[in-house]
């Protein structure tokens, strides 16, 4: 499983949190994945993934084994944040520019994941039951303090799929 | 399966508002208010169960001992509790237990808060483990984007319109004009709502309640010390207190997580979390949805209003919009809903919320709630009345109420 640090041109990219989400490489045709675990015994699944023990009730010996998740869903529900959130949520724009966020449901694992949708799309453009697909977006950008150089710091978020149509 | 019933003998309010003062004058009014009403002196108090405040430092995390302290200790024990959205329900549970298992006669039970302006967020530091620093962070959730979530699903299945959101809100503030301890006594009109900012969509600034000071007590006694010593005893008992946890998988997405259990390995239970919360109170009262003459619900959003008219087993699902169209959830109709004028003339004083609904369901039926009295087809004061609530990480509570 490729876990982040693309081969960049000019800009390092790291993961807004470790162990959630894959980031393809710059070039690459593989697809964005979220990360999640599966309990061996009961076949649940758990995003984000848990590390420690299954939460399946009766299952806290089974094992949890690291898989990547589906990474098209359908859209169960969504909004927008017409007012900049508070801290710790970085603003991105000044002034803020209001986003998008769906809830997407995951048909294999039987799950509603969150997301923010990237910038440009607005709660008209989304409809109950759209497929929608994960991607990679730039969460905010930082300055490494030992080297000076940006770093865009990645987050996954749901976007509507290309083809776009209602599922 | 019907628990002992333990009495409520005197219940408080702090008025709710921005008062600028500590939290502790505020809990302290409402339990010397709650003790006066009760006619039970301090002295006489077996018993002390405080809910607690996050945003007030350590006191706020021992608030049982505060409140004791602030009263002038008296050497009895006490107890905190934290249950987000739910923590008066679950002092209010450890006082009645401790009624129940014969340990005390009187207990009190306070909750008051002193909150912030604007949205709720989780205290500072950098914690990438916790996921309600998590949701802000990475996603930019707030507690409004939870309620918009649902707000939009009532609308894709039920129906609903913003018409029916803001015809909760419009209720609300008309129940709550005269209620004295309401910090927005003010008649709301539709147009109000819609001149009022979107916050997220499709919810407006005047769906979502707003954050407040307050404070909030009640005195239970056991039955029999009621009967014994109480002269100005008024009926009306707590029959139940539910403060169930969800049952995995929990498939609704609540805050603070950024997604639902799974369901693909154990199927989803019968009923979902916040439906479990009120068929817990019912099957220990030992009473049905039917009986209930009055209700206060949790309204953090108009549109979340709805969904508890189906959770507490009012109507059916997707049956919320007609309840609330035909106007029976209004004072006046059936099953008066919110009649304190709820979250959105009050606000949100966290610890003390779910004692303020304790407060006006004993008001309601007492008949002491004055221009707000819910009236049953009998004339009389409702029999049964019902709480309910809902916070983050898998906390509610409902208190079903009799008399």
């Amino acid at each position: 499983m490729s876990t982040n640090t693309a081969a960049t041109s000019t800009v390092r990219r790291r993961p807004a949190v470790e162990g959630w989400f894959t980031i393809p490489g710059e070039g690459s045709d593989e697809s964005p994945r979220l990360i999640g675990t599966r309990c061996s015994g009961s076949g649940t699944y758990f995003f984000p993934p848990e590390r420690v023990m299954s939460r399946a009730p009766g299952f806290a010996d089974a094992d949890l084994e690291e898989v990547e998740l589906s990474n098209r869903g359908t859209l169960w529900s969504w909004t927008d944040a017409q007012y900049q959130p508070p801290p710790p949520y970085e603003p991105v724009t000044d002034p803020h520019e209001p986003f998008c966020i769906a809830a997407v449901e995951l048909e294999a694992e039987k799950m509603v994941v969150l997301g923010q949708v990237p910038a440009g799309v607005t709660v008209d453009d989304l409809e109950l039951g759209m497929e929608m697909e994960l991607v990679i977006d730039v969460l905010r950008t930082e300055t490494d303090e030992e080297t000076g150089e940006d770093v865009e710091v990645m987050i996954f978020k749901w976007a509507p799929a290309s083809g776009g149509a209602k599922s | 399966m019907s628990v002992e019933r333990v009495h409520v003998a005197g219940v408080g309010m702090h008025p709710w508002g921005k008062w600028g003062e500590n939290f502790v004058t505020y809990g302290v009014a409402a339990a010397r208010a709650a003790l006066a009403d009760a006619g039970i002196d301090w002295s006489d108090v077996g018993f002390v169960a405080g809910a607690d405040t996050m945003r007030n430092g350590y006191p706020g995390y021992v608030a049982g001992a505060t409140f004791a302290q602030a009263l002038g200790w008296t050497g009895i024990p006490v107890t905190s509790a934290y249950g987000a959205c739910a923590s008066g329900a679950m002092a209010l549970e450890a006082a009645r237990q401790r009624i129940l298992s014969g340990m005390c006669d009187v207990a009190l039970v306070v909750g008051a808060d002193t909150t912030p302006k604007g949205f709720l967020k989780p205290n500072a530091g950098e914690r990438t483990d916790d996921p309600d620093w998590l949701r802000f962070h990475l996603l930019g959730a707030t507690n409004p984007t939870y309620f918009a979530l649902y707000a939009r699903r009532r609308m894709e299945l039920f129906g609903a319109t913003t018409e029916d959101f803001t015809a909760v809100k419009v209720k609300n503030a008309a129940h709550g004009l005269s209620n004295p301890n309401a910090r927005y006594r003010k008649e709301v009109t539709a147009a109000d709502v819609d001149a009022s900012p979107l916050v997220a969509s499709p919810l407006r600034l005047l769906d979502i309640c707003a954050t407040s000071d307050g404070g909030a007590a009640v005195v239970l006694t056991s039955r029999e010390y009621a009967e014994r010593k109480l002269t100005n005893r008024r009926g009306v008992d707590v029959a139940a207190v539910s403060t169930v946890t969800p049952t995995f998988p929990n498939t609704i997405i609540e805050m603070p997580e950024f997604s639902t259990d799974s369901a693909a390995g154990i199927p989803a239970p019968d009923l979902t979390f916040k439906q479990a919360i009120g068929h817990a109170a019912y099957e220990q009262a030992g009473v049905s949805p039917e009986d209930v003459g009055v209700a206060e619900v949790y309204d953090l959003s108009t549109a979340l209003e709805l969904d508890w008219y189906e959770d507490l087993g009012f109507c059916e699902v997707g049956g919320a919009e007609k309840l609330l169209r035909d106007g029976e959830t209004t004072l006046g109709g059936r099953l008066p809903v919110n009649p304190s004028g709820g979250l959105a003339c009050f606000g949100e004083a966290v610890p003390a919320q779910a004692l303020a609904q304790v407060c006006e369901i004993t008001w309601q039926l007492r008949g002491e709630a004055g221009d707000r009295q819910a009236i049953a087809a009998d004339g009389a004061p409702p029999k049964v009345g019902i709480t309910a609530n809902q916070g983050l990480f898998g906390h509610g509570s409902s208190v079903l109420l009799t008399r």
